[in-house]
């Protein structure tokens, strides 16, 4: 067998006013796993869907064990022996686990046969997975399992991982890793694509570090500080957020034994969902996605109505309250999507800033707006938190991830909130956002509001919260201190490894 | 290999061009029609477009310009609201029949009386019984979950036999002489909606279209409820959250809708129409649909779109006398202006882009349906 | 009033009969539907379908051939809507009602030369034996040819969705085509196709009316049959063997009230007619609301556009 599994030569992409990768080289080794490193925007994504066969490149040429390596489509990748877990998972929840798997095979065996086949290499690589379930109904960590037996039937030579870990807590990630393992010893190559470096030193023996298109630079990450990796990745020093804690404030907003059931399919229930915080506190809470934090939101902007005692502000029950009437007090929200949920893509950035601030910064005067008004409050939150756009007259869609971000935060934290939650606020925004975001919540709270952040970065929960609480299956654990939790600990507050207790004991 | 490119606004210069463009591709293919159906295509749509605005018998066709725009634009302009927000109501044409049927009811109960309140009251229930016949399916929405595009229809079918059953029954007018149709409401002075204006065409129910393409200018433009039906219609979760009830929405369009298009028939029956006969509809609760979308959910577009169908309406019905063209070719046409104007809109949304060569672009939709990279 | 004159088998032969061009035509509009597109254009689909099947049964003599060229008629009118739904990302409702108003302007049209015509005859095929067996006999296995093709078609349908890969295929695209185009498969082909069958299956449908139900050509001879066939896949939570029963209970619904009316029950002729559309709006209402919401069992991607991003 070669030295190299796949060979890229000077891939080269365009699109109209970005390049998403200039002239990138470098070589997988068969029974390797690989890292692919950068931020987002650094053209990862481009890269391993070049390689997957749905983007094609403008130049540059790809070679598979020795052979010229073309991939007009999917298919034609996966008759070569490559496979791809995608970090939005491809999966079609009104459909069973062995239709979604038939749906990613060439030449899938009749659905019974099929069935069996889940069933042995679920157990050879200790994923369990019911073939007859409805994927809608699978934890996150389940749907991967999917995912990832729809490619290991496949027997690939060369299997894509996007982000795997990002919905997953630490001990689905050991069995995960422990999977990755396995498959490297049987001689296939792995490409993992990731921005957390811990995992990459744990797992990769080489890694290529993109940024702004281009490979930087490689190295071998077990011989590699995770800074080091760090600073090539941004290509410069980063700071980490600085604040001035303030402690013992009043209780602002109080939750109690609130439940709900999902306003949408497939959702998930909240239950008994209780915790309080004061001014100047930062609450963190963390979990796997689709473990309640939509619908948690949801029942705090006011979208989803509650019984009116399990959401007070201050001391008056608000369960039963609109979101405007929520704004007027005080509580204030920034979702998880920014396109189509924080904000409406099409419309300006005026008519965005009027979508919240019309009751606190008063811009209606008899239900008609004040259209000049709006305008300069776009401009402030423009101004204030650097948001890198034309002008207020800017459609929200024309706005790059970080810079959308920052100003759907920056339109909330301008209104002077008694409370503001957030949903994922750095969620694929550039490290140097991220950190102006985080920054400008801290700042917040030591203003003296109340700051609730939602988030499955738990470095970034304990990097600012003061009290850290976990949210698993719609349950919130109760909130701890945030200093001096270990991995572990938060692992098991998330619920530890969904379903895997089996595979874990083995 | 020609590719579209989502632009990052949309072009605004091909919003007010695309309609243009569609009227002169509807022209072209529509003489081309007309060509193959024997007809001379030049004199044809000459005959539509010209001579009902400058013909020699403009003095006639120029006033009923406005008779037939009037109620086009007043139930266009209600239907936008909806249709901008991604509220279907497609039977405003059951919601016209209804307005005609209560507000003509009311009048007729008071029959011979000469009071001045009679018309006002008329107009007043055509409103609120087109309204009501549109909260049906506005409340079923919000209630059940139920589809308001098939209850709103369905509807529309119950409302043609309503007016049958009205036209030849409780309605019907006793010293008809057991004709189908109820007395004429045009000739009894205390409902009759005249002319106002003389040799202009200009009735009640042309200023409450005026008037109605205003006040939506306003409320579009100026007004918190025209940002709450833009923005959820764009974008329905960030409406949600930024505080707008979709179940109010809904109740609201609807009512919007349903009582301008009860308002146009109510001063269609009093005036052009003059009774409630079984053939009182004539379809323009659908050509409004037509007019609504030429004119891109716009008042002063809809105002321009709903001159122009009242023009091919006119147009139409001289050619039909003077080249001997079917009536139902002027349905054709219509039909075939709103697929040119959906089918141009595609420059607004998007950019079309050629790129020669190799390089290709498999990841954009490409503009034919070409098997090998073409429709992924 | 005369009930009598009501026979309960020769009643619901004919609800068979009745409920075939509904069901044809919402049996396309089902696999539309599950392909993640929505085409309102069903009735125009149709229309269109009565005409050209009626005018090349009329110039052929066979009614064969007059199904075959309805086929073909509405299949050729829902290629506009694919191009301008697929490849022109214009709004599907809008373009849906666009086409079923250019149908029945375009089927007016063509239709003034086949006024007063009468179309020619089809005869019913008794199945052997089967046609023999009392009381099932006479209603189910007394028909014409294309009875018989409809419950087939709503067979094959069932099949092809549930058994076979190009109909998992299909279920996929129409559930996330998202993911659908990331594994690779050609999310717009897949739905062309589909918007090509549910207009041959509605042309199918009108053509039933032209040459079997009336059987001459008139003006509006659809009256809704294809807006209530959307309101069956609604009905029929997009599952082919509930569709069956929909069009049947619709059917029903048509031939008793026509049965009232020549019975001269004391009802206004009108009211009876009011009748099949309340019951369908009656229906919505029971099928959208309480557990099984007909809207949980739609497909995910249904009357979203669908453009490939990078």
């Amino acid at each position: 067998m070669s030295d190299v599994l796949l060979a890229i030569r000077g891939l080269t992409k365009a699109y109209p006013g970005v390049v998403a990768n200039s002239d990138v080289s470098f070589d997988i080794r068969p029974a390797s796993v690989h890292a692919l490193l950068g931020e987002n925007g650094a053209g990862k994504s481009t890269l391993v869907k070049t390689i997957y066969g749905l983007v094609r490149p403008d130049a540059g040429s790809m070679t598979l064990a020795g052979r010229p390596y073309t991939p007009a489509e999917p298919r034609a990748a996966r008759a070569a022996g490559v496979a791809m877990v995608f970090q939005h998972f491809s999966l079609f929840d009104a459909l069973s686990v062995a239709e979604n798997i038939a749906l990613g095979m060439e030449n899938p065996p009749p659905l019974r046969d099929l069935s069996s086949r889940i069933a042995q290499v679920s157990r050879e690589y200790g994923l369990p997975l019911d073939p007859r379930r409805t994927v809608g109904d699978l934890s996150a960590g389940e749907r991967q399992r999917v995912e990832i037996i729809r490619c290991l039937l496949q027997a690939p030579r060369l299997l894509i991982m996007d982000e795997p870990t990002s919905v997953l807590t630490p001990q689905e990630v050991d069995i995960l890793f422990g999977t990755l393992r396995q498959l490297r010893e049987e001689g296939t190559a792995i490409l993992y694509i990731s921005h957390k470096l811990e995992e990459i030193r744990a797992l990769c023996e080489e890694a290529t570090i993109l940024r702004g298109g281009k490979v930087v630079a490689t190295c071998d990450p077990r011989a590699t500080s995770a800074r080091q990796m760090a600073e090539m990745m941004v290509g410069g020093t980063l700071k980490t957020p600085a604040r001035a804690t303030i402690a013992g404030g009043e209780v602002v907003l109080e939750v109690q034994g609130l439940s709900a059931a999902s306003p949408r399919q497939h959702g998930m229930a909240l239950r008994d969902v209780t915790f309080s915080v004061s001014r100047g506190e930062v609450l963190g809470i963390g979990g796997v996605a689709g473990n309640g934090q939509d619908e948690l939101l949801l029942a705090l902007s006011g979208e989803m109505r509650t019984a009116p005692g399990m959401v007070r502000l201050g001391s008056d029950p608000i369960g039963r309250c609109s979101p405007s009437e929520r704004r007027a007090r005080g509580l204030l929200c920034a979702p998880e999507e920014r396109m189509g949920h924080a904000a409406a893509p099409d419309m300006t950035l005026t008519e965005n800033a009027f979508l919240t601030g019309r009751v606190r910064e008063r811009l209606a005067r008899g239900g008609f707006v004040d259209w000049t008004g709006a305008r300069s409050f776009a401009e402030r939150v423009i101004r204030g938190f650097d948001v890198r756009t034309p002008g207020p007259g800017a459609a929200a869609r024309s706005l790059s991830g970080g810079n959308l971000q920052k100003f759907v935060i920056g339109r909330e934290i301008l209104q002077r909130p008694e409370v503001l939650v957030v949903n994922q606020p750095t969620w694929g925004v550039d490290a140097a956002a991220a950190a102006s975001i985080r920054q400008a919540l801290l700042d917040l709270a030591s203003q003296g509001a109340a700051v609730v952040v939602v988030s499955q970065d738990l470095d970034e929960l304990m990097e600012i919260s003061d009290r850290f609480a976990a949210l698993n299956e719609g349950r919130l654990s109760p909130a701890r201190p945030a200093r001096g939790l270990t991995v572990e600990e938060i692992g098991l507050m998330l619920g530890g490894a969904h379903g895997m207790e089996v595979a874990h004991a083995h | 290999m020609i590719y579209l490119e989502k632009r990052p606004t949309p072009s605004r210069a091909w919003a007010l061009a695309t309609p243009l463009l569609a009227v002169l591709a509807t022209m072209i293919v529509g003489g081309l029609l007309f060509a193959a159906m024997g007809k001379d295509p030049v004199l044809a749509i000459r005959t539509i477009f010209w001579d009902p605005l400058f013909g020699e018998f403009a003095s006639y066709t120029r006033p009923q310009l406005l008779i037939k725009a009037g109620p086009l634009i007043l139930i266009a302009i209600g239907l936008s609201f909806g249709f901008r927000a991604g509220i279907w109501n497609i039977g405003a044409e059951g919601q016209y029949i209804l307005g005609a049927l209560t507000g003509a009811a009311v009048g007729l109960a008071f029959y011979p009386s000469e009071s001045r309140l009679i018309f006002p009251l008329m107009v007043l229930a055509g409103a609120l019984g087109g309204m009501a016949w549109a909260l049906i399916p506005g409340l079923l929405k919000v209630r059940f979950g139920t589809n308001e595009i098939l209850v709103s229809l369905m509807l529309v079918y119950v409302a043609t036999n309503l007016l049958a059953y009205a036209a030849l029954g409780p309605l019907q007018n006793p010293e008809g002489m057991g004709f189908p149709g109820s007395r004429n409401l045009s000739q009894w002075s205390a409902s009759a909606n005249p002319e106002l204006f003389t040799g202009t065409g200009i009735h009640w129910g042309v200023i409450a279209a005026g008037l109605s393409v205003l006040v939506a200018y306003v409320l579009l433009a100026r007004h918190a409820f025209g940002f709450a039906v833009r923005l959820a219609g764009q974008s329905p979760r960030a409406a949600a959250f930024a505080g707008v009830s979709p179940s109010r929405l809904v109740l609201t369009c609807m009512a919007i809708s349903g009582g301008l298009a009860g308002l146009a028939g109510v001063f269609e029956v009093t005036g052009p129409a003059g009774q409630i006969s079984i053939d009182f509809n004539v379809g323009y609760g659908f050509t409004a649909i037509i007019v609504a979308f030429l004119g891109r959910l716009h008042p002063v577009g809809i105002l321009l779109a709903g001159l122009l169908m009242a023009l091919t309406y006119i147009g139409g019905e001289m050619a039909q006398l003077q080249l001997s063209l079917p009536a139902a070719a002027i349905q054709l046409f219509q039909g075939m202006l709103l697929f040119f104007l959906l089918a141009m809109d595609v420059l607004t949304q998007f950019r079309v882009r050629v790129r020669s060569g190799r390089a290709q672009a498999p990841q954009a939709v490409v503009a034919q349906p070409k098997p090998a990279q073409g429709t992924h | 009033m005369d009930l009598s004159g009501i026979s309960p088998v020769l009643l619901l032969a004919s609800l068979i009969v009745a409920s075939t061009p509904i069901l044809l035509a919402a049996l396309g509009e089902l696999v539309v539907e599950r392909s993640g597109v929505l085409n309102l254009g069903v009735e125009g689909m149709m229309i269109t379908g009565a005409i050209t099947g009626f005018a090349t049964a009329v110039a052929t003599g066979s009614p064969a051939l007059g199904f075959l060229g309805a086929a073909v008629g509405g299949a050729a009118l829902s290629v506009l809507f694919a191009v301008l739904v697929l490849w022109l990302k214009s709004n599907q409702v809008a373009t849906g009602l666009a086409l079923t108003l250019f149908g029945l302007g375009l089927a007016s049209m063509v239709g003034q030369a086949y006024n007063g015509i009468r179309a020619p005859e089809m005869g019913d095929i008794a199945i052997p034996l089967l046609s023999d067996i009392p009381v099932l006999g006479p209603i189910l296995f007394r028909h014409d040819w294309v009875v018989y093709l409809g419950v087939a078609l709503v067979a094959g349908v069932w099949w092809f969705l549930n058994r076979s890969r190009a109909g998992l295929t299909l279920r996929a695209v129409g559930e996330n085509h998202d993911a659908a185009h990331a594994l690779g498969y050609h999310v717009l082909r897949l739905r062309f196709l589909a918007i090509l069958f549910g207009g041959a299956c509605a042309g199918l449908g009108g053509a039933y009316l032209s040459l079997v139900r009336v059987p001459q050509w008139t003006e509006g001879i659809t009256a809704g049959a294809g807006w209530i066939a959307l309101a069956i896949v609604v009905f029929a939570s997009w599952r082919p063997l509930r569709l069956l029963l929909g069009a049947w209970l619709f059917g029903g619904i048509s031939v008793l009230q026509l049965n009232l009316q020549a019975a001269r029950v004391p009802i206004p002729v009108e009211v009876l007619s009011m009748a099949p559309y309340l019951v369908t709006i009656l229906v919505l209402v029971l099928i959208s609301s309480g557990r099984g919401r007909a809207a949980l069992a739609a497909p995910g991607s249904l009357g979203q556009p669908f453009h490939a991003s990078r």
